[in-house]
């Protein structure tokens, strides 16, 4: 028992989070019933946690700077598109399955990583604030897609591709596997690299980084890059599991990511925050989300339940900040 | 002798385990300027949150007008007119000098609407109170730091104040402006007002006090008239030791100059500047605020771009300046505000030390050596003396000295050739003001070259073997060696206020209000 203690104090948003964890996932199975851990339900979540999961990533990278990144989503629907376009054969026609899925793969993260330097371009040499760039890159990268497509479905993939999202390793998702992969290797560059560091110093205070001689520039393209990244792969999912393209797919995972970014302890702000936290808020809002799926709420109330638990948690937020703050004062007093 | 306004009995006041104010007897009387000195953390902020009712105090009582509290509501202080102003001012920067004056006064009277008249007829009252004409549409962002202070004082003027706290008030603030400010305190004095006034430098306390009352560890460790006491007791009853700052003197052999300005140049901040310094050196860069000194020493840290003249480091002409391509030469910059320029407030002692220098503990792949970071930054913590409880503790926790140290700390972790220290001392208190003095010294003497920028002279003349002055974006004076060694410490800082004075006529107002 000491040591649980002694281990929840030493980190206590984990901590907190875990209880959070715990009492959304046992209530749910009390409300549900037994069909909310059923092994098919449970296999389901893997499937779709590495889609928002990814973003979620992204959105938590562009937090610790202090910024936002609200172009994830329109960047991996229209990169998504791109790739679409490819794997069907209708741009670049006459491939090999093979070859098709192969290019239609490169050239969606390709695009992806472009539409995510644009952002950190933006930023970081014409000074636009973050909110503002990536506002009118999505915008823009949703305009284009709808260019491209005529808000047509893009549809005709090969099976080898489609198939890549059921496909299970050791009776684990192949995607979620990767996803997990992704995270570790992100949650490693934060806690435990020079470019993680940085990150954290950027966030806490990008004047005083400069002033240490820190390559600001570089990092903020760095980290949006990165961004475009995570979103292409996130992309690529969603085609393969929906086996079409359109735009507007992912779309409720914009707020989503926002959600599981704060809940996850990353502070919007900058420089707060760790990968160990959003884990568990993806997990929290995919097993929530799962439920949703089970009394068949349509889009429009998950819609307003997401928006409503987002304001929820920022205002709690708020209190225990303040909360903090008057522990820390007087703790300064002293 | 004025009249009683405030008397503190036994005043204690604790946070958590720390006693933060012991028994403290103190008496306030009108018509008089009373100054509180102590360094950072001695309690003499906790003492004005008590009586001004921001603090509960644990025990002890406050008598006010002949009235005895054993705690008050901030309500209750200002209607009985105590009215403090701190260090920020807290003014609004985007109203102007007249709403800014007159918006407490106008807020408490209950009023729904309020005209543009009333605000106006409000703070030119409180400005002739002061006998200062200033420009009333002014915005507070527009305005020099010394018309914010004035701004300040009316307000509180306007609220009918009896008794004035004065929390570091002229910290930002030029020599002549700081002038002008004690004059309007004494006047304030001789109509009535009780005026407490807080401050590191030792002259202002002595120019202006009735009385002085000195907080050491929460206690008040002497009260004294200003003719009992000398700066020399009035230190030493501050840190519990007398403070002597020695004089440097260069001994490094090696002449060869590392940095050469030559014709140096940058649009309306400064122009034809040339100077060049060699291992060792400490060279003072000295002049009001907006001489120039600060926008040169970021033109030197790659953060401010010139557009005449050269810089030749090492015998090689720089081109292309970035604060990476400066650190990776060994030059080093302590910028001037601390807080929002030097500090990760949020994170770790360690973690500030170790920012500058990622790459000394970064292996393959970027890991991090998290065990040579932390032996780094206790070296080098141990080395400035910072007083933390651990490296792990957020440096915001620490006092401005020892933040200050850890600032100086980081750069010193990358072993700098040239260390560009703007406005080291500002705000800290004497005790970690005699140990950055001497450190910068001890630095320069291992032939580590300083380009020590202030505007505080006494601090120039006692570090710097060689001085230039700046006025209005010009070298207008260069002091040598040998000049300065055979000149006093007193003979050298008339001469440079001389300078100073003369090439600056105090601000004007222009048309438009702002000041220039």
């Amino acid at each position: 028992m000491d040591r649980i203690k002694k281990w929840a104090a030493k980190d206590s948003t984990l901590s907190a989070l875990f209880v959070i964890f715990f009492v959304t996932a046992v209530s749910l199975r009390l409300v549900v019933g037994k069909t909310m851990y059923t092994p098919e339900r449970l296999m389901l979540m893997g499937f779709q946690i590495p889609e928002f999961g990814l973003i979620a990533l992204g959105m938590t990278f562009s937090f610790l700077l202090g910024g936002i990144d609200l172009s994830l989503v329109a960047n991996a629907n229209l990169s998504g598109i791109i790739g679409a376009y490819i794997l069907t054969g209708i741009w670049m026609p006459g491939l090999s399955p093979e070859m098709s899925i192969v290019c239609g793969i490169v050239s969606a993260l390709a695009a992806a990583v472009i539409c995510g330097s644009l952002n950190g371009i933006l930023i970081a040499k014409f000074s636009v604030p973050p909110m503002i760039a990536t506002l009118s890159t999505m915008t823009f990268y949703n305009g284009v897609a709808m260019a491209l497509t005529g808000g047509e479905s893009i549809i005709g993939f090969p099976k080898a591709f489609t198939r890549f999202s059921t496909a299970t390793l050791l009776g684990i998702p192949v995607l979620f596997v990767l996803f997990a992969i992704i995270t570790a290797a992100l949650g490693f560059l934060l806690s435990a690299t020079g470019v993680g560091r940085k990150v954290y110093l950027y966030g806490e205070n990008p004047v005083a980084s400069r002033f240490s001689a820190i390559h600001n520039e570089r990092l903020i393209i760095g980290i949006f890059t990165q961004n475009g990244f995570l979103a292409g792969l996130s992309g690529l999912a969603i085609v393969s599991r929906v086996t079409t393209a359109k735009v507007g797919y992912g779309d409720a995972y914009l707020v989503q990511a926002m959600l599981v970014a704060i809940i996850g302890g990353v502070s919007p702000s900058g420089g707060k925050g760790k990968i160990s936290g959003v884990i568990i808020a993806i997990i929290i809002i995919q097993v929530l989300s799962s439920a949703f799926t089970i009394w068949q709420l349509s889009p429009y109330n998950r819609k307003l339940i997401w928006g409503f638990v987002l304001i929820f948690v920022i205002f709690m937020n708020h209190i225990i900040g303040l909360y903090g703050q008057r522990k820390e004062k007087t703790l300064k007093e002293k | 002798m004025g009249q009683e306004l405030l008397t503190v009995k036994n005043l204690n006041k604790s946070f958590g385990g720390i006693h933060a104010l012991k028994d403290i007897n103190l008496t306030i009387r009108s018509n008089e300027i009373h100054c509180f000195a102590g360094i950072n953390g001695s309690g003499k902020s906790t003492f004005i949150k008590c009586v001004s009712g921001i603090y509960e105090p644990d025990q002890g009582e406050i008598i006010l007008n002949g009235r005895s509290y054993s705690r008050l509501s901030p309500q209750e202080a200002i209607e009985k007119g105590i009215q403090v102003i701190y260090q920020d001012l807290s003014l609004f920067s985007h109203l102007t000098i007249a709403e800014n004056i007159a918006i407490n006064k106008i807020m408490n009277s209950k009023k729904r609407l309020v005209s543009q008249k009333e605000i106006y007829s409000v703070a030119q009252t409180q400005l002739e109170k002061i006998g200062v004409e200033m420009d009333l549409n002014a915005t507070v962002q527009e305005s020099t730091m010394a018309n914010c202070q004035l701004t300040a004082i009316c307000r509180a003027l306007a609220m009918d104040a009896k008794l004035i706290f004065m929390d570091e008030p002229t910290t930002a603030l030029t020599g002549k402006e700081v002038k002008r400010l004690l004059t309007i305190v004494m006047d304030l004095k001789k109509k009535g007002y009780a005026i407490v006034f807080i401050s590191h430098k030792l002259d202002e306390i002595f120019d202006i006090a009735d009385k002085i009352s000195i907080f050491r560890d929460g206690e008040i460790v002497g009260d004294f008239e200003r003719s009992e006491l000398d700066k020399k007791k009035l230190s030493h009853y501050m840190t519990g030791r007398e403070v002597e700052y020695p004089r440097y003197v260069r001994t490094f052999q090696d002449n060869t100059p590392l940095l050469q300005v030559d014709r140096l140049g940058q649009k309306e901040n400064y122009q034809d500047i040339s100077f060049s310094v060699r291992p060792g050196d400490i060279l003072g860069l000295t002049g009001l605020l907006g001489s120039g000194r600060t926008e040169l020493g970021l033109t030197l840290f790659g953060l401010n771009p010139h557009n005449e003249g050269s810089i030749f480091f090492e015998g090689r002409e720089l081109r292309r300046l970035t604060p990476g391509l400066m650190k990776s030469l060994g030059i080093g910059l302590l910028p001037e505000d601390r807080a929002a320029q030097g500090l990760f407030a949020n994170r770790s002692v360690k973690q500030n030390l170790s920012s500058v220098v990622l790459e000394r503990f970064s292996r393959t792949a970027g890991l991090l050596d998290q065990k040579e970071e932390e032996r780094i930054a206790i070296e080098i913590s141990t080395d400035m003396n910072v007083k933390t409880s651990s490296v792990d503790a957020p440096v915001s926790t620490l006092s401005g000295g020892n933040q200050q140290k850890v600032v100086i700390g980081k750069w010193i972790a990358s072993k700098p050739k040239l260390f560009i220290m703007d406005a080291p001392t500002v705000g800290i208190d004497v005790g970690s003001k005699a140990e950055i003095y001497d450190k910068i010294q001890f630095y320069a003497s291992q032939g580590m070259a300083i380009l020590l920028i202030s505007d505080e002279i006494e601090e120039i003349v006692l570090n710097c073997n060689r001085i230039l002055v700046m006025a209005q974006g010009r070298q207008i004076a260069m002091i040598e060696e040998e000049e300065r060694l055979q000149a006093s410490q007193s003979e050298l800082e008339e001469k440079i206020m001389q300078l100073i004075s003369e090439e600056n006529p105090l601000p004007v107002q222009t048309q438009g209000g702002a000041v220039v």
